[in-house]
């Protein structure tokens, strides 16, 4: 066994695991945040995606352990105070989902780009999405939910309220 | 799915990692990204029993200007050397290579050390050393030596790196004034790996094409040079007639056979079809 520190959404986690303890089973075995999700055997999928330092990964392709002292962001800590992030609120405006199996990486994807890419066009932000596959939308509606949470976001735009 | 167990030891430093590697002779392996090696580690098609992590070491990310070439160490990240300035700078055709690994979140964790030394046939970054001519720093017990990109590549997933050494920096010359460069992949659709991957580096003086170095990925048990591409290039004209003739000579030498991704007629007329867009690129940079 390792013992690990992570920070997961802001809160500090001090666990033991077995080295070949997988990110994502990390998250939703250890700490019980099942948001993330595992879609694919493959690491192609993308459903696992979580920020890592900032910046997304496939957390189905990552050890806890490499996650030591690391500061991770899952879709769960998107929401501030019962208000949604303004992506979670465009993709339900722009009815960016189906099943809703890929969205939190998908999102999570999206605030990977959004933070260092504030106006992407609608090809970059196909780009971005390359390693998050959706098997309902077609994927029109997730880039259109990206444009609009960029343009909520670029107006000062933060939270929205959730109902 | 997940890894059979193993024991894991992050390293501190380079000298910490080659002592591991000494220490535990039998079956160590380093972990850099791990976007190679946790894959086939869930798939139980390897099973070490100690993990090396070499991801922590903060001085072995580092990219650096070293004037004449760009300096970068083993473990940056692919996204790091995409967007590096002086990487997009000095060796534009590096930068351009790296942006087609996988997809962004890939690219976030895997490092150019990981995917060199793993030596996949379809990976893109073999083409791009071979193009750009790069050297790899390799460090073991017996200390540093120099391995030309050339010689680096010797077979499916087999490098010249010996047993208990690890790559620790790539240095690709920097380019100047008449150099330019491109790469053309055509990614199989299921996995993104190249089914063909052309990287051209071409050098034009007066409008003449002083050198040409064209790197293939995809088609061989390994990244290979096009020697006869080069060879019709040399010397020649810098126009679209010289690019045509020389990308007829892609497959030369080349034996391909039919399988699941195209016959073996479609793989050489890939290489050809890609390797014309790739010099007809490298020439318009290098001229513009
Ligand atoms: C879904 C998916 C799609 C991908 N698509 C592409 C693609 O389109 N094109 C492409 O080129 N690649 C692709 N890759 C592979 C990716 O580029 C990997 O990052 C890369 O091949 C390995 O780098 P790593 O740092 O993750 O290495 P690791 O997985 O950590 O290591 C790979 C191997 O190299 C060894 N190693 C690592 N570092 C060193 C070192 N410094 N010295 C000696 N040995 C070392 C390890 O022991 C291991 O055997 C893809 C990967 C995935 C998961
Ligand atoms: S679960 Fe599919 S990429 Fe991680
Ligand atoms: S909404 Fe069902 S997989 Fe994307």
């Amino acid at each position: 066994m390792a013992e690990i520190n992570v920070s997961v959404n802001g809160r500090a986690y001090t666990r033991d695991v077995e080295p070949r303890t997988l990110l994502v089973h990390f998250l939703r075995d250890a700490i019980g945040l099942t948001g993330t999700h595992v879609g694919c055997d493959t690491s192609q999928c993308g459903a696992c995606t979580v920020l890592l330092d900032g910046r997304g990964v496939k957390s189905c392709t990552v050890l806890a352990v490499q996650a030591n002292g690391a500061q991770v962001t899952t879709i769960e800590g998107l929401e501030t105070n019962g208000a949604l992030h303004p992506l979670q609120a465009a993709f339900r405006e722009a009815h960016g989902l189906q099943c809703g199996f890929c969205t939190p990486g998908m999102i999570m994807s999206s605030v990977d780009l959004l933070s260092h890419n504030p106006h992407p066009t609608e090809g970059e932000i196909r780009h971005a999405l390359e390693g998050n596959l959706c098997r309902c939308t077609g994927y029109h509606n997730i880039v259109k939910a990206v444009q609009i949470a960029a343009n909520t976001m670029a107006a000062g735009g933060s939270a929205v309220a959730a109902d | 799915m997940y890894p059979a167990s193993f024991e894991y030891h992050p390293a501190a430093s380079v000298q910490d990692a080659l002592a591991l590697l000494a220490k535990y002779g039998d079956e160590p392996k380093l972990l850099a990204g791990g976007h190679s090696l946790i894959p086939v580690m869930k798939l139980r098609f390897a099973s070490p029993a100690h993990l090396i992590d070499i991801g922590r070491i903060p001085a072995l990310s580092a990219i650096t200007d070293g004037g004449s070439a760009v300096h970068i160490g083993a473990t940056a990240r692919h996204a790091s050397v995409v967007s590096s300035p002086v990487v997009r700078q000095k060796v534009p055709l590096l930068a351009e290579v790296a942006s087609h690994i996988g997809d962004p979140l890939i690219r976030n964790m895997g490092t150019i050390g990981g995917s060199l030394a793993h030596a996949d046939p379809a990976a893109d970054l073999p083409a791009a050393m071979l193009a750009l001519g790069a050297t790899l720093v390799a460090t073991g017990p017996a200390g540093t030596r120099t391995i030309a990109a050339d010689d680096f590549f010797t077979d499916v997933f087999t490098t010249a790196l010996h047993p208990g050494e690890m790559l620790t920096e790539i240095r690709v010359p920097a380019r100047g004034a008449g150099s330019g460069g491109a790469y053309e992949k055509n990614p199989d659709p299921a996995s993104g790996y190249a089914i063909v991957g052309i990287a051209a580096q071409v050098q034009v003086s007066g409008g003449t094409i002083t050198a040409a170095r064209v790197g293939m990925t995809g088609l061989g048990p390994k990244a290979m040079r096009l020697a006869a591409v080069e060879g019709a290039l040399t010397g020649k004209p810098a126009t679209a007639a010289t690019v045509a003739a020389a990308a007829a000579h892609a497959a030369d030498g080349l034996v391909f056979v039919d399988d699941a991704r195209g016959s073996a007629a479609y793989k050489g007329n890939l290489a050809r079809v890609h390797t014309r867009r790739a010099l007809a690129r490298a020439l318009a940079a290098a001229t513009a």
